[in-house]
């Protein structure tokens, strides 16, 4: 069952066109990634989502109502210094009519009740917001480029609390740029590129559609000729360095069928690498740089 | 909603008492500058006969005081907050909650005008212990000509809000402002002592309007109706245009 549905969402600014032609649907209990370069149209999307903008054709659909349950974190927005966190939270809970228990949420996001917000760090900064965006107890929470500008280390503490708040089958739409977040938290993602769709799939099936290619790289002194004729195998380079270091491409149980014809034994420094959800962001928004579509 | 927006204004209040400036020159400065000038500058406490026999720490220069700490919460205060709260996104984040952002610029003008109520209050208590100023001949005339009055000036910070680009641009504004519409209002050349061209175009200002409105209310005499109307007027258009021009975001 669908909670949010996206059909033909275009969104222009006078002239320039923000979103061109997206359509996506989210299901009750997702985690669904918006990913997509800077620009995009990512942002767009998710505040006609959100009820912020009106689209200029097309569809929005939520299942929910938007100001009661629905949670939102926006990129670029914060609150005055001197406000403390515990009263930024106690006032945002006062506004919905079934608040969840906004002490507990504090403590999830391990924020000080008494910092005020001038004080805080980037990545509590970012953790109060997500905070705020489910301190109405919502069915769905919007979640803008959270980790953007985190360190390594406050962006794991993020994820870590999107995690926990999945389990609450919270239906999360999460725009990002980051493909470690999307691979780490969403059950599915659209890619966007120049306010289009590019694919929406889970992030295997993201990586299967780039090709979903292996490469083994070793070193050997036996001759590798052989290889070319697996099923499995796409393609085999020797490099000319010192002639010993071998790249073999291909699909399926390439390892094994490698093993079968040259003994690992037989080869030094093995090592193996698959596409990978970057490499396959780039496939598809590269397609787009010189596909059908130009605006 | 009511539970909300009490919420709402306890907090605003709470944020406008943890801005020492705000304090010091919406409540400080008026209080402290009409006690501490009455009680040094000897002619002040004198019988003054160019100022029709009062003296001058009487109703020209309270009236003065409490002008300055309106002008102050609606020139400087009141704009400075809310563009501020425009440019970082809190009223579009609101936008998105069951509150409407409206609630939030209610509940600053409400936190403006009670702090201007009591700075006023304050003047006129301590004037009175101090310096034994009469209090308001017509008190009544002296409410309405301080509500409308207060208005007036916050309707003149809601549309500096609604037109200024940024926070910067709107304190620069806001503080240049206060500078001629203070000298306008007869704060360093009173009234009585303009030449009859400055004092007919101070008629027709807002805070000229309001400062001969609180003398007169604070002599006893009942405010002139052309100020009355002066104020109405500006309250009016500055009002209206605010609210056609104000921006969320």
């Amino acid at each position: 069952m669908a909670i949010i549905t996206v059909d033909h969402l275009r969104k222009t600014y006078g002239t320039r066109v923000a979103v061109e032609d997206v359509s996506f649907s989210v299901k009750e209990g997702e985690v669904f990634g918006i990913v997509g370069r800077n620009g995009a149209g990512k942002t767009t999307t998710v505040e006609c989502v959100a009820g912020l903008r009106t689209p200029t054709a097309g569809t929005v659909t939520v299942d929910a109502d938007l100001k009661e349950q629905v949670g939102v974190q926006l990129q670029e927005c914060s609150l005055p210094d001197k406000i403390r966190v515990g009263e930024a939270l106690a006032l945002y809970a006062s506004f919905y009519s079934r608040p969840a228990d906004w002490r507990a949420l504090a403590a999830e996001a391990g924020l000080d009740l008494r910092a005020p917000f001038g004080k805080l760090s980037g990545g509590q900064r970012q953790r109060l917001s997500v905070a705020l965006a489910l301190v109405g107890s919502p069915r769905v929470a919007i979640l803008d480029e959270l980790t953007t500008g985190l360190d390594p280390r406050a962006r794991r503490e993020t994820w870590e609390l999107i995690a926990r708040i999945r389990e609450r089958g919270v239906t999360i739409l999460l725009v990002t740029h980051f493909m470690e977040e999307v691979e780490r938290l969403c059950d599915r993602v659209a890619v966007i590129s120049r306010g289009r769709v590019r694919a929406v799939d889970t992030p295997a099936g993201l990586v299967a559609r780039a090709g979903g290619e292996q490469r083994l790289i070793f070193h050997t002194d036996d001759p590798v000729d052989g290889l070319r004729a697996l099923p499995e195998v796409a393609s085999v380079t020797v490099a000319d360095r010192n002639g010993t270091e071998v790249t073999v491409t291909g699909t399926g149980d390439l390892l094994s069928a490698v093993a079968a014809v040259l003994p690992p034994s037989r080869t030094r420094g093995l090592r193996m690498e698959r596409t990978s959800l970057d490499d396959a962001f780039l496939v598809l928004t590269a397609e787009s740089l010189t596909g059908k579509e130009e605006s | 909603m009511t539970k909300s927006f009490g919420k709402l204004a306890a907090v605003e209040a709470r944020l406008f008492l943890r801005e020492p400036m705000a304090v010091f020159f919406a409540i400080v400065l008026p209080v402290g500058l009409l006690l501490a000038l009455g009680l040094t500058i000897p002619g002040f406490r004198d019988a003054d006969p160019s100022l029709g026999g009062q003296r001058f720490v009487d109703a020209p220069f309270t009236a003065m005081m409490v002008l300055l700490s309106v002008v102050t919460l609606g020139l400087s205060v009141l704009p400075s907050s809310l563009v501020i709260y425009r440019e970082r996104g809190v009223l579009r984040r609101l936008s998105t909650t069951p509150v409407r952002p409206g609630a939030l610029l209610s509940a600053q003008l409400l936190i403006n005008v009670v702090v201007s109520v009591v700075a006023t209050t304050l003047t006129l208590v301590l004037g009175h212990l101090v310096l034994g100023v009469p209090l308001p001949g017509s008190p009544l005339a002296f409410v309405a000509v301080f509500v409308l009055g207060t208005l007036t000036v916050l309707a003149i910070g809601l549309l500096l809000a609604a037109v200024a680009p940024s926070s910067r641009v709107v304190q620069g504004v806001g503080s240049t402002l206060m500078f001629p519409l203070l000298f306008l209002a007869g704060m360093w050349l009173p009234r009585p002592l303009m030449p009859e061209i400055l004092r007919r175009i101070s008629d027709f200002t807002p805070t000229g309007a309001f400062g001969q409105g609180l003398m007169d209310a604070l002599g006893g005499h009942a405010p002139q109706p052309l100020h009355l109307a002066v104020l109405a007027g500006w309250a009016l258009a500055t009002g209206l245009v605010a609210a056609r021009l104000f921006r969320w975001e």
